[in-house]
């Protein structure tokens, strides 16, 4: 019986651990709406892989950082993170992160993980901050995120993430 | 309300020990490390420090009856007025439970008649009782004295509305469908005037609630660094009489008032 519930679980870690990789996969051609001034850059303020296993623990540091030490030069806010992914309508109105088929949604949904820094935070970008974002997103030729790989100039000399699996 | 001075009292002596013991293994750990403030804008790269601590200085003779400027303006700066007024609710039940950062005061002296009219925000304590009760220690003191909420750590159980003598917090009863980048908001947190924090971070030099008084012509607010012998504040506070709400409480506000 023991025995059983030991396979079992080992199975269910194995498939954990292919579904992690599937997801990686998946998200290779990425989420990133094209629009936004995130489709435009080559990679976000860290390097993709790096971003799409931590992001989370960036923001939470430099939410710490902000209230408490009032630092607020960093490339890693939320604030900064809204006003590179988010896509505009029309008229230069900006779409909600949050909203159905936009970069923070889709992502968290495919991965089945709650995002709550919505019941606070504020999903477009602060005016002065829309302004500016518009400006960029209206002059190029918005295509998707180009894949980022090992060869990518911008990545080039880092390390592959490794150890970080089953986070 | 009578009060039991012996007991209420707070040990002084306890309390700078336990800084002056913070404060030297601080040292210990850090030698070496010399701190420096930051001069002129942009927004703030190093932690901030005790070097400064901001307070205001209330010329209640200036602040005129009627005038609700410095409450719209902050309604404005701090999104308090994308509140929503949830359906069915009476005005006299909302009017309760909206959250305001600056209520105005009028205060008559029964004997004269005289008025007296002034603008009550969070005091901005150097002894914040609202902090000595915080279970999760959302509600903390910055280090330049600001007296703020950490909205990642409240709970919402209030114990620091009913601490706090000056009725300055507010809970957030609903949610908020819209915020503002400068200022987040949402249900079930506890929050209060943070002297424009987003403007201090900024560099910027004053708050929306002083901005607001200066255009109406009424000048009855000042905003500066208390621990400046030359800021315009130091020297107000020097020049004109002013007392704390509540000075038996030995809070020692950042917030003064001259006139009551």
């Amino acid at each position: 019986m023991a025995k059983a519930v030991v396979r079992g679980s080992l199975i269910s870690i194995g498939l954990v651990g292919a579904l992690l990789a599937s997801i990686v996969q998946a998200a290779g051609d990425s989420y990133v709406v094209p629009g936004s001034k995130a489709a435009q850059l080559e990679n976000c303020v860290e390097p993709t892989d790096f971003m799409r296993r931590n992001h989370m623990e960036v923001i939470q540091h430099q939410r710490d950082e902000t209230v408490h030490n009032g630092i607020r030069s960093t490339q890693h806010s939320l604030a900064g993170c809204i006003e590179c992914h988010v896509s505009y309508e029309a008229e230069s109105t900006p779409v909600p992160v949050d909203s159905e088929g936009q970069f923070c949604e889709t992502c968290h949904n495919f991965a089945a993980v709650g995002v709550n820094c919505f019941g606070c935070h504020a999903t477009v970008p602060a005016l002065t901050d829309r302004e500016a974002a518009a400006e960029v997103a209206s002059r190029a030729d918005l295509g998707w995120h180009p894949p980022i790989t090992m060869s990518t100039p911008a990545v080039q000399g880092l390390q592959p993430e490794t150890g970080g699996e089953g986070r | 309300m009578s009060m039991n001075n012996s007991s209420e009292k707070i040990d002084r002596g306890r309390r700078s020990f336990i800084g002056v013991t913070a404060g030297t293994a601080a040292v210990a750990v850090a030698p070496g490390v010399v701190l420096h403030t930051m001069a002129g804008a942009a927004p703030r790269s190093e932690a901030v420090t005790s070097d400064v601590r901001w307070g205001m200085l209330i010329d209640t003779a200036k602040c005129a009856d009627g005038c609700d400027a410095c409450v719209k303006a902050c309604d404005d700066e701090n999104g308090l007025n994308l509140q929503i007024k949830p359906e069915g609710e009476g005005d006299a039940k909302w009017d309760q439970q909206v959250a305001k950062w600056i209520r105005k005061v009028k205060l008559q002296d029964n004997a004269t008649g005289h008025l007296t009219n002034l603008p009550l925000m969070c005091q901005h304590c150097e002894h914040p009782p609202c902090v000595d009760v915080c279970p999760t220690g959302a509600s903390f003191k910055r280090a330049d004295g600001i007296v703020m909420v950490d909205r990642h750590t409240c709970i919402g159980c209030r114990y620091c509305m009913m601490a706090c003598p000056y009725k300055a917090r507010s809970f957030i009863h609903e949610v908020v469908a819209e915020k503002l980048t400068r200022a987040p908001r949402g249900k079930g947190c506890v929050e209060s005037c943070n002297l424009c924090v987003h403007r201090r971070d900024n560099g910027e030099s004053s708050t929306a609630c002083v901005d607001a008084c200066a255009a109406e012509g009424h000048n009855a607010i000042l905003f500066g660094d208390l621990k400046d012998p030359e800021s315009p504040l130091s020297k107000a506070l020097g020049a004109l009489p002013s007392r704390q709400i509540r000075q038996d409480l030995a809070l020692n506000t950042g917030v003064r008032y001259s006139g009551v």
